[in-house]
């Protein structure tokens, strides 16, 4: 029996290729997620490892900070004299750090700048914990006066800068952007790179100068351990020393804490990797058991043979297995292998938005290889052995007969699984809805999994009329060959469902993601229409803070009324991060309005907060009640003021005053200015005056309303860019799955071929007639899709209307165009089996067995 | 009606009529072979022979002689390796795919042994494929015409699996014959039928030479078969060695009996 499996295995190279090629991009994109996140955790690894020496003194709880809101705390530099002393110490040295600090590229360009911070420090003597030095001078020499810098090499040549040009750079302190020379470049010790993080040196004077007030500071100390010292015995010797409000942790403790915080975040995007990896794993899985179910449908006559030779049907089961296990083995191993190039494809995605990993490793680790072969192993044999199974109930008298056709189960059976498991899926949806958190997105994604897979079930009966629709069109365009391609469509239900299933499956979750963004978008501008009343708005396209100097040279000018800053920073609120907002309330009315559901505006000062309405259900907060948050600087008391609802022009669960932000620790940068005019003074030039304020700064810029509203959107476009992008992968699972769908029939009806191209049927137009079989699956496919996600569109959007997105809206031209695309991509699906089919020759085509 | 239609010649490879004088189908010369070095076939090994228009010619030969082969070097379903072919007036060699592809739909009917018809059409759909994929509306008339003589006026609705084997070969006979081809070719029509349903298939294509002066070139093996033609040539050894005309089933029994002891002979002498 095993030599029937071999030789068959060697028989139908073409076939198996095309089934093995299902697993390997399913195992692909399970093993590119990994490997991606993986070398992202290793790059980060790197500058936390890099960046930390034996032990490291902080202002308390700085450690434990995230990166959201500048820590205002600072150290005496004295310290570092008196530390110097200890004799466990071998190197002492004070670091001032500064975030926010970005180079503009020879073209006015932002370098980096979208994520990825822009660090300032002094340059210093640092030895890290992996024994390497903080930095290194790799050309040119240190900066030593108020007008010299040095950058770190990457960023240089990124921003096309060499030794001795004037660099720009934008600044979160007074003056916002400064020129300054560039005197060097410095490489960063890690070898992982800076992950698109940018690296400005001064001198230790002058960023003190320049950021600390001139103050005799330092934002952390490192120091190295003598001889023989080890970390722990460091830090105990720091701590003896210690004045109060600072602590001392050893380097792998701080490493260790730094690691948790990008852990998270690593967390965070693998997992989301890993849903667009399970996406293309399922659709993965229709084209394996299609695949195989044909394969093993075009061997029924020869399994019926072997069964009427003798063979038991338990050893017809082994051998189409023991095939799928072969091939799923081999298709893992490439699998793995593209997954190394899709994680480098992944690299570039990522860079696009400014998560630069230069040249970064890509580990394979063993974890990854396990999981690769075990999804890709068990994915094919759960697929092969629903047609395995049969197969092997041919019965043996079968083989005699022409046309074997497998027993199948009828039609109606499977529409009525498929629709019990839509109404599961609802059932288990609705209560997703309910539920919160995690758990509710869990069984929300189940519920539509459950739907997808009960109307894939569905979808033989329910695109019969879809396809005989199309075929009416078909004929009237195309005459017979558009009635050939229909009737071959038709011929076989299961397939073709099937097929066009793995394709409405990324298509449900591509109208899904265009509904909500598209409702996101409008929501937006909604709330920016009806609660905006500033005219002109300044913001940071790239997300990050800037300068108080701007609101305070814009308010200074002429035409100018009112300019209301906000501030954001993060906070925690018991286990969970809050995300906050900072406004002067006496100004707050000027720049819009904000409804408030409970509580006054009157009674908001420093001591208060007002919260949203959403976290205020999920915290069980009421005006009146006392709210603690902690900030890296510790916690602060706050008294609920009122309550905002959520969806106007204020987003994040809480908002301060200005005086309350800095009250708890949090260096004063700003995020929003809304500005508006003195009535009568002309737009234009207020514009103008504005503009030139911000003129050396090309991320921080004016907008007027709508401007403003499309930065937003522009935003939500982003995102809806990179899911798209993932999602595209397992659209083109699908369409590759209908180009291996179709190279199956064409071989299957080999002969059928021959004898079309031997009564006449020119080349042409059997291209035409497979052309036209891949735009049905795929028009198919995409009609259901489109159906779908307009669903679980309008059920999402429900659902989450109290959290902004409040507008349902319905790209229905986008959703015209994807189905039009889809078609495209069934053109292009075609291309291959279609160039076969007609270059088949027609007499060995006949011949054929 | 035209069962005296001029008979073209009669010695075994007629080649004084040149083209275009009711020579339906022309091999000069034709050989074919197969395999490379030491492995080489010669299926047809110098064939020469005329097919007049509206004459009904069997084929036979014993298997492996060429029959096969033949056939499909005239249908221009494959290449000759020497030699020519001529459909009417047109040669094959030197003709490309588009053109091939256009003589097939045009000018030759082609009936296979099975598999003949389009699993997913109905017999009309089938029946008028040729026509219809060469955007073409078939002539009413004709077409009644052929339908009557097939006798499946009340099939034309059915796909293939719901039809005999031997009204899949009508079906398959009225597909060929729907646009008026030059010449029909038919390698074992009957192969697959038993004796009643092979009558009427050998009884259609009689009457659509005799009724409306088709040209039909057919393989079989049956001497019955072969009777219903008014021509047999033999093949043997991928030459053609003799040929009777209007035969009857003993005739060609008799023939091939005299044919198949001249080869053992050969085969005892070594020759
Ligand atoms: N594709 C091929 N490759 C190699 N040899 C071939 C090929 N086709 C036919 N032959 C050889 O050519 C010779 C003639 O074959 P052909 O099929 O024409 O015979 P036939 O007269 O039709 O026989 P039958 O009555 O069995 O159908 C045979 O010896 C056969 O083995
Ligand atoms: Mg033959």
């Amino acid at each position: 029996m095993f030599k029937v499996t071999w030789h068959n295995l060697i028989a139908r190279k073409v076939r198996l290729a095309l089934s093995a090629f299902a697993i390997v991009l399913g195992v692909a994109f399970v093993a590119g997620s990994f490997i991606f996140t993986d070398a992202l955790g290793g790059a980060f690894d790197g500058i936390v490892k890099g960046t930390t020496a034996d032990v490291e003194v902080l202002p308390e709880g700085a450690g434990q900070a995230d990166s959201f809101g500048t820590d205002a705390r600072t150290i005496p530099a004295p310290l570092v004299e008196e530390l110097r002393q200890l004799s466990e110490a071998e190197k002492v040295v004070g670091t001032d750090q500064v975030q926010g600090v970005f180079v503009i590229s020879k073209e006015g360009e932002l370098i980096g700048g979208n994520g990825p911070p822009g660090l300032a420090f002094n340059y210093n003597e640092m030895t890290a914990i992996t024994g390497d030095p903080i930095l290194t001078v790799a050309d040119g020499e240190l900066p030593s006066t108020r007008d010299q810098v040095a950058l770190d090499v990457d960023t240089a040549t990124k921003a096309g800068y060499d030794i001795g040009d004037e660099v720009t750079l934008v600044t979160p302190g007074d003056p916002p952007t400064m020129k300054a020379e560039l005197t060097g470049l410095v490489r960063f010790g890690s070898e992982g790179g800076l992950v698109g993080a940018t690296l400005t040196i001064f001198d230790d004077q002058v960023i003190k100068d320049l950021f600390f007030e001139g103050k005799d500071v330092y934002t952390n100390i490192s120091l190295t351990a003598a001889e023989g010292v080890s970390q722990v015995q460091l830090r105990d010797a720091v701590k003896e020393v210690l004045p109060q409000g600072l602590e001392a942790l050893t380097g792998d403790d701080f490493a260790a804490d730094q690691q948790e915080i990008i852990g998270t975040i690593l967390g965070f995007i693998n997992t989301f990797l890993l849903v667009f990896a399970a996406v293309a794993l399922i659709v993965g899985t229709f084209l394996i058991i299609n695949t195989f179910s044909i394969l093993v449908a075009q061997r029924s006559r020869e399994l019926a043979l072997l069964r009427a030779m003798g063979a038991s049907k338990k050893q017809v089961n082994r051998a189409v297995l023991t095939e799928a296990l072969v091939v799923s083995l081999v298709g893992s191993t490439v699998g793995l292998g593209m997954g190394y190039l899709l994680a480098i494809g992944l690299r570039a995605l990522f860079g696009f938005i400014g998560l630069d990993l230069g040249a970064a490793d890509m580990p394979v680790e063993l974890r990854t290889v396990l999981l690769s072969y075990a999804v890709g192993v068990i994915v094919t044999l759960v697929a092969a052995y629903l047609p395995a199974r049969r197969a092997s109930r041919i019965a043996p008298v079968q083989a005699m007969r022409d046309d074997v056709a497998l027993p199948e189960t009828s039609l109606r059976r499977r529409f009525l699984v498929g629709a019990v498991m839509v109404a599961v899926g609802v059932a288990l949806m609705v209560t997703g809805f309910a539920g919160s958190g995690g758990r509710g997105l869990l069984l929300i994604g189940l519920g539509m999994l459950s739907i997808l897979i009960g109307v894939a079930l569905m979808a033989p009966m329910l695109g019969r009329p879809i396809v005989q629709a199309l075929g009416v069109v078909y004929r009237r365009l195309f005459g017979t060959v558009g009635n050939l391609a229909t009737e071959n469509t038709l011929r076989n239900p299961r397939r073709t469902a099937a097929t066009s299933s793995a394709l409405m499956i990324g298509l449900t979750l591509v109208a899904l993601m265009s509904i909500l963004g598209q409702s996101a978008k409008v929501s937006t501008d909604k709330a920016i229409e009806e609660s905006l009343t500033a005219e002109l708005i300044v913001s940071n396209a790239t997300g990050q803070f800037f300068s108080t100097a701007y609101a305070d040279s814009i308010r200074e000018l002429d035409g100018v009324d009112s300019v209301t800053a906000f501030r954001q920073a993060g906070a925690k609120l018991a286990n969970s991060q809050v995300f906050l907002q900072a406004v002067e309330p006496e100004s707050l009315g000027s720049a819009l309005q904000l409804p408030v559901d409970g509580g006054s505006l009157e009674a908001f000062d420093d001591q208060s907060v007002f919260v949203s309405s959403t976290r205020a259900k999920s915290s069980d907060l009421a005006v009146g009640d006392s709210v603690k948050l902690t900030f890296p600087a510790g916690p602060t008391e706050f008294d609920v003021a009122g309550i905002f609802p959520v969806g106007g022009a204020v987003a994040g669960d809480f908002l301060l005053t200005l005086e309350g932000l800095e009250r708890s620790g949090i260096k004063p940068e700003d995020s929003l200015l809304f500005i508006t005019k003195k009535p009568g003074a002309d737009e234009a030039v207020v514009r103008s005056q504005i503009e030139e304020v911000l003129a050396d700064n090309p991320t921080v810029t004016l907008k007027n309303q709508q401007e403003f509203a499309d930065e937003q959107k522009d935003l939500i476009n982003r995102v809806l860019y990179i899911i798209y992008a993932l999602l595209g992968l397992a659209v083109i699972i699908a369409i590759l799955g209908i180009t291996n769908t179709l190279a199956l029939s064409v071989i299957e009806r080999t002969r059928e071929v021959g004898l079309l191209r031997a009564i006449g049927v020119s080349r042409w137009q059997l291209r035409r007639m497979v052309g036209l079989e891949s735009i049905a699956i795929s028009v198919l496919g995409a009609l259901l899709g489109v159906v779908m996600g307009i669903a679980f569109g309008i059920a999402m959007q429900r659902a989450i209307a109290d959290q902004g997105i409040d507008v349902l809206s319905i790209p229905w031209l986008q959703l015209g165009i994807f189905v039009v695309l889809a078609a495209l991509a069934g053109v292009l699906a075609a291309l291959l089996p279609a160039r076969r089919a007609a270059k088949l020759n027609v007499l060995e085509a006949i011949t054929t067995e | 009606m035209f069962r005296s239609a001029p008979k073209p010649s009669h010695s075994t490879s007629s080649t004084v009529f040149g083209p275009g004088s009711g020579v339906a189908a022309r091999a000069l010369d034709v050989r074919k072979v197969y395999g490379e070095g030491d492995a080489t076939v010669a299926a047809l090994d110098g064939v020469s022979i005329d097919f007049a228009a509206g004459v009904f010619t069997a084929v036979m030969g014993p298997s492996g002689s060429g029959k096969s082969t033949l056939m499909h070097c005239m249908a221009a379903l494959d290449t000759v390796s020497a030699g020519h072919v001529f459909i009417g007036d047109l040669e094959l060699a030197g003709l490309g795919d588009k053109q091939l592809t256009k003589l097939r739909r045009d000018k030759i009917g082609f009936i296979f042994q099975a598999y003949n018809l389009v699993p997913t059409l109905t017999a009309q759909e089938n029946i008028e494929l040729p026509l219809s994929i060469a955007g073409r509306k078939p002539d009413r008339q004709w077409f009644d015409t052929v339908i009557d003589t097939v006798g499946l006026r009340d099939r034309l609705g059915h796909r293939p699996n719901q039809l005999s084997g031997g009204q899949q070969q009508r079906v398959a006979c009225a597909r060929a014959l729907v646009t008026r081809p030059d010449v029909v070719f038919a390698d074992e029509p009957t192969g697959n039928l038993d004796s009643a349903a092979g009558a009427e298939v050998l009884a259609f294509l009689r009457r659509s030479v005799d009724d409306h002066r088709q040209t039909v070139i057919m393989v079989t093996h049956d001497p019955v078969a072969a009777s219903y033609t008014d021509r047999v040539v033999f093949l043997a050894d991928g030459k053609v060695v003799d040929e009777l005309r209007n035969p009857t089933a003993a005739d060609v029994l008799e023939e091939m009996k005299v044919l198949s002891a001249r080869s053992i002979a050969g085969t005892a002498t070594g020759s």
